[in-house]
């Protein structure tokens, strides 16, 4: 087993809103393994991005977040604001969907890059200028001097994304978050980003977490997955295992519910996502389950190995054989 | 296919574009939509496909003649929208329906289900009692009778949109423009959704034009698919023609460019990237607009500009050198 640089154990993050407490990531288990390409998908409202927002420390004060989340060893849960301030930039990045509320409007890109990079390091401004420029050759920029020297609003949204990524990147971080970067791109684009990403992976060996709702990005780019429903993993593994015998329910039916060529019928999960103020009891996915008995409402499964997959579902030995979709 | 429902003729639509730039104050044309044409059948179900700034929304706008095209006609049902007065153009609008992307906007929070379902009856003046009628298209989109009580902000994103769908149901319509109606929702609801079009269309026989980005949900409820680029059509044709034999170099290019859920066959795929972004619609390539971002491209597509052609697979594209 390769070293791990990300351990989240036990993460649980609680807003306090006028409707009572929000359980938003309710008891998280998650490694990130050096140099991997980790996808997270699942629905809006499952806690994916409030987990690595926590694990970032970017959350409002008024969040509860109780756990462990360790960072190549260092504790970053109840960490002073100072430690955090070194962490973030320096050993994790977090990329996200909009580029260009992430970009100051008013200075130049190339400024904005050397900032991260000499917050960080002792560099002079001549070097951390010129690094600046090699960063948008990295991230695939053309002209990288002139550019280094444009505003955010003349460049693409592609663009735009790039830069962000070579600002998260200027300190060669162990760890990259990146969540929903392509989401508010056209596709053709988001080849190119996607691209970009795996390039700086291999590049440099940073582990990257890609947030997604997306299957196909995920089958595209990832080594291993994590499937995360109402704040807790319900399923993980590699993709090939994952793709090819999901064994959760609701790994099975976010595959079956995907247009595939061919003109059969969908497949929708019933129901829809639970309300997390007052989320199901026991297993949280009961109230949409095919499978569902008694036991599911009462016990709250943990993930279990199951095969080369690890799934929180007490009846998974039970189950018949999910259909393929590899 | 059965008689034709909708023609759509050489449409174009400019925007005016009024930068200020310090002192001065210039007037620049946004070429949205050129030369736009197609038609449509009763009951059948066109894709239009494309990249943001393609135009695609802007199509389906100027077909409702919510927004007024700069010229081409829109003929339906053989009438000549553009030719047409304002009563009769209304009077002809309960049979033309939309569905927009979010369903958090296009409801009104403060009026409930029932109002919001029967308000488009109360505006065309279908006389009489509308609660039968509520209860009637709230079961057609699988809600129940209950929910007409309540308020949006009650239900869930795939709940909204289903009675945003109840909404353009209630006037029989013969057309429904579906723009981006799933994109807003979450995968396992989408589907559900889905569904839910293709039942409504074999049941009641409306035609639909489903905008979308999403090239996987068009294949599947797409009889025939337009691929915009900067405005124009570049290739339209059978589904599965356009899907299984894309002949534009754009269309090959879009659709390697979408990933699917399925890890062997995205690491077999060969991909086309695409260099750069979409060119400015204020400014477009001369000849194909396709041309800067064409690794095909030669001298003649910065001339010349290709026109629709039949290709042996069925469909038409424009372009100089198609695929084969």
């Amino acid at each position: 087993m390769t070293e791990k640089v990300l351990e989240i154990r036990d993460l649980h993050v609680t807003f306090d809103t006028p409707a009572g407490p929000l359980e938003a990531v309710r008891g998280l288990d998650l490694d990130v393994s050096a140099g991997e390409l980790l996808g997270v998908v699942g629905e809006s409202g499952s806690g994916k991005s409030v987990t690595f927002l926590a694990t970032m420390g970017l959350l409002p004060v008024r969040a509860r977040v109780t756990g462990s989340v360790l960072l190549a060893g260092e504790q970053l849960i109840g960490a002073s604001a100072k430690q955090m301030r070194s962490v973030r930039g320096r050993t994790l990045s977090m990329i996200f969907q909009d580029p260009l509320s992430a970009l100051n409007p008013v200075h130049r890109i190339g400024v904005q890059i050397s900032e991260m990079l000499r917050s960080h390091q002792d560099l002079s401004a001549s070097e951390a200028d010129k690094r600046a420029v090699e960063l948008l050759d990295i991230v695939g920029i053309p002209q990288p001097s002139d550019r280094a020297r444009q505003y955010p609003h003349e460049f693409s949204g592609g663009m735009r994304q790039r830069v962000v990524i070579a600002i998260a990147i200027a300190n060669n971080p162990k760890v990259l978050i990146a969540d929903e970067p392509t989401t508010a791109l056209d596709v053709t684009v988001q080849a190119q980003i996607l691209e970009v990403i795996e390039r700086v992976q291999e590049r440099f060996g940073t582990a990257v977490v890609l947030i997604t709702h997306d299957l196909g990005v995920i089958a595209r780019v990832a080594d291993r997955v994590n499937v995360m429903y109402a704040g807790r993993n319900v399923e993980q593994g590699t993709i090939d295992s994952l793709f090819d015998h999901p064994s959760h329910p609701y790994t099975r039916g976010l595959l079956a519910s995907l247009p595939r060529p061919g003109k059969q019928r969908l497949k929708p999960i019933t129901g829809f996502p639970p309300n997390m103020l007052n989320p199901p009891s026991g297993c949280a996915f009961h109230t949409r389950c095919e499978f569902a008995a008694d036991i599911c409402k009462n016990e709250l499964p943990n993930l279990v190995g199951f095969g080369d997959l690890l799934t929180a579902c007490v009846r998974a030995r039970e189950l018949p054989k999910s259909e393929s979709f590899a | 296919m059965s008689a034709e429902l909708l023609n759509v003729t050489n449409l174009v639509k400019n925007f005016e574009l009024r930068v200020n730039n310090g002192a001065r104050r210039k007037k620049r044309i946004v070429q949205a939509v050129t030369n736009v044409s197609f038609s449509l059948g009763k009951g059948e179900t066109l894709g239009l496909v494309g990249e943001s700034g393609s135009g695609k929304t802007t199509v389906g706008r100027c077909v409702l003649r919510l927004i007024e095209p700069t010229s081409g006609s829109v003929e339906f049902e053989g009438q000549d929208l553009g030719s047409l007065k304002f009563e009769e153009l209304r009077a002809l609008r309960r049979k033309m329906q939309i569905v927009f992307q979010d369903p958090f906007a296009s409801l009104d929070p403060k009026m409930t289900v029932g109002a919001s379902i029967s308000e488009p009856l109360i505006v065309q003046g279908v006389p009489g009692d509308h609660t039968d009628k509520v209860i009637e298209l709230l079961e057609l989109v699988g809600l129940s009778a209950d929910h007409a009580q309540r308020f949006p902000h009650e239900f869930s994103g795939g709940q909204r949109q289903r009675i945003g769908v109840a909404r353009a149901l209630a006037l029989n319509p013969a057309l429904i423009i579906l723009d981006e109606p799933v994109s807003a929702l979450d995968v396992s609801i989408q589907a559900g959704v889905v569904n839910l079009f293709e039942d409504l269309q074999s049941r009641l026989g409306m035609s639909y034009i489903f905008i979308a980005h999403d090239l996987s949900v068009v294949r599947h409820i797409a009889d025939r698919v337009a691929v915009m680029y900067l405005g124009k059509i570049v290739e339209i044709g059978e589904q599965e023609a356009v899907y299984e034999h894309p002949t534009h170099p754009y269309t090959k290019a879009l659709l390697s460019a979408v990933p699917l859920p399925d890890p062997k066959t995205e690491r077999a795929r060969t991909r086309i990237m695409l260099e750069g972004d979409v060119p400015s619609p204020v400014n477009p390539p001369s000849g194909c607009r396709f041309r800067t971002r064409c690794w095909k491209a030669q001298d003649v597509c910065a001339q010349e500009e290709p026109m629709l052609t039949v290709r042996p697979s069925g469909q038409m594209s424009a372009c100089h050198f198609p695929e084969s």
